[in-house]
């Protein structure tokens, strides 16, 4: 059974060009569900507009 | 002192060759023979460097001899996890993929610092792949293994390391450490481990994971150990863009200094979750000889494990992309799975981590106004079998290898520097994590000793072998 998860892993994997092989997918749907979670954790977290990420540097 | 090189520690062994006790040559022998014998069971080193540890050898020995000073490392055998550069060889990473790169031209800077105070660099050490591991274990090479129970982990990634020093067979040894990859060995090993401040060490001619979260330091039995190679590989190196323009801070005239006149706090909250009882119960130990009884919530340490996880499996499929596209076969599967993963996240989230990665660093450095140290477990527990898929952490059952470095994660996710110390519990030894402020690895190392010299802290002799 798929649902958009699967939609999506199979479309990124398509659009990234990455070789997918069927038997792997399962694991890799796995992993981006839990990637996803952890995601939604830190989405939750209000940041005001301007906050500046760690990535800065200096010219 | 001990009898014998094999079973000195790396400042006993300077102080005799140095003096003229022992020869270079032979502490390199016996460093050499005891992984002739132990390595068979540990599996810690990919790479014997005999040839050219014997070399370097007679060579310090020859320097002694016309009289020259070779520095506070003399004749101290030492190895390397083998994501470090050393000429000669191809940097394998761990991985399969990168034994067909070319050898390579000129040693990691560190390992140069090393040998420029007079290391003997033995060899190279098993990780997991790419460094994506909390484990120990290597699908190409066979995992290392507990010095203190073969059956059970070494720990990740850097387990070669781990195990080599928990088992003596070398009195000092480097890794890297992106999430807890120094931290996590040194626990499962019972063996002290130092993580500096994020941008501290250079990386240069390293193989890199996530560049924004990697550090490298160094692994010993003792905490002095700890300080000697830490001291000496110190200083700014343009090669590494990370690496700060900092002169060099020793710490080894500061370790004697005591715990005096510092405020040292327990980590609240998350920290005392997801625990078993032995890691409840190392804390307890230290924080008590610590006279520590202050709690201190690292506020949204949860979040900033889920922000460092976010941005370790996208830089690390960053990474490897091509090599992801044109050799998926060669990856240990596990590791591939989870890149692959990290390929698929949508960027706004990479930006709202590390957005939130200022957020909480600042909110962390606030607590250092009014502590000096931090206290946390370095595992939930001690180190798993060797192949253990689940574990059960406040009632809910849970993969073992994400999960192994939850402590470790929200700590390196700001480069603090944080010292690893043994309990030596039984049947295994467990570590906890002493956090200081950025660039107060001294802090870090003088509690360290304060807890070795109480003997709550200490690298026990290996069990298992």
């Amino acid at each position: 059974m798929t649902d958009h998860l699967d939609d999506y892993v199979n479309a990124a994997a398509r659009a990234m060009e990455l070789p997918l092989d069927d038997a792997w997918r399962p694991a890799v749907r796995a992993n981006l569900e839990v990637a996803l979670r952890l995601a939604k954790l830190v989405d939750d977290f209000p940041l005001p507009d301007d906050a500046a990420s760690a990535a800065i540097y200096s010219a | 002192m001990s009898e014998t090189p094999a079973s000195m520690s790396a400042a006993e062994i300077a102080q005799a060759v140095s003096s003229r006790k022992i020869t270079a040559v032979a502490a390199t022998g016996a460093a050499l023979a005891r992984i002739a014998v132990h390595d068979k069971v540990l599996n810690a080193f990919t790479d014997v460097t005999a040839d050219r540890a014997r070399a370097k050898a007679r060579a310090i020995d020859a320097e002694i001899a016309a009289g020259k000073s070779v520095g506070p490392l003399a004749g101290v055998p030492f190895a390397v996890k083998n994501l470090f550069d050393v000429e000669g060889l191809s940097t394998r990473a761990g991985s399969k993929i990168n034994r067909d790169l070319p050898a390579s031209p000129r040693d990691a800077t560190l390992i140069e610092r090393m040998e420029a105070a007079g290391a003997v660099l033995v060899g190279a050490l098993n990780m997991g792949e790419y460094a994506y591991d909390f484990t120990g274990e290597n699908a190409h090479d066979g995992p290392s293994r507990n010095p203190h129970d073969p059956a059970r982990m070494a720990g990740g990634s850097s387990g070669g390391s781990g195990s080599a020093v928990g088992g003596a067979l070398v009195p000092i040894a480097l890794g890297s450490d992106t999430n807890g990859s120094i931290r996590v060995p040194s626990s499962f090993c019972g063996i002290f481990g130092l993580k500096p401040t994020y941008g501290r060490l250079s990386r240069a001619r390293s193989f890199p994971f996530v560049a924004s979260l990697d550090h490298l330091g160094p692994f010993a039995r003792s905490v002095k150990d700890l300080a000697l190679a830490y001291d000496v590989m110190q200083g700014p190196d343009t090669d590494d863009p990370a690496c700060v323009a900092r002169p060099v801070e020793p710490t080894m005239p500061l370790l004697t200094e005591g715990i005096s006149g510092l405020r040292i706090a327990i980590a609240g909250g998350y920290f005392q979750q997801n625990l078993l009882p032995e890691a409840v119960e190392a804390v307890a130990r230290v924080a008590k000889a610590l006279g520590a009884t202050q709690i201190v919530e690292l506020p949204e340490a949860a979040r900033a494990r889920a922000a460092a996880f976010i941005i370790t499996t996208t830089e690390g499929a960053a990474l490897h992309l091509d090599r992801l596209r044109k050799r998926p076969n060669d990856f240990d599967p596990a590791v591939r799975d989870r890149l692959f993963s990290g390929a698929m996240v949508p960027a706004v989230h990479v930006d709202r981590a590390q957005k939130f990665r200022r957020w909480y660093r600042a909110r962390v450095l606030e607590l250092f106004q009014s502590v000096d140290v931090i206290l946390a477990p370095a595992t939930p527990c001690t180190a798993p079998k060797i192949g253990q898929a689940n574990f059960t952490l406040d009632g809910v059952e849970l993969p073992v290898r994400p999960n192994i470095g939850i402590h470790t994660q929200p700590i390196s996710f700001i480069g603090l520097p944080v010292a690893a110390v043994p309990v030596p519990l039984e049947p295994m030894p467990i570590g906890v994590q002493i956090i200081a402020a950025p660039w107060r690895e001294d802090i870090a190392l003088r509690v360290a000793y304060a807890l070795e010299q109480m003997g709550v802290a200490n690298a026990p002799a290996p069990r298992g072998i």
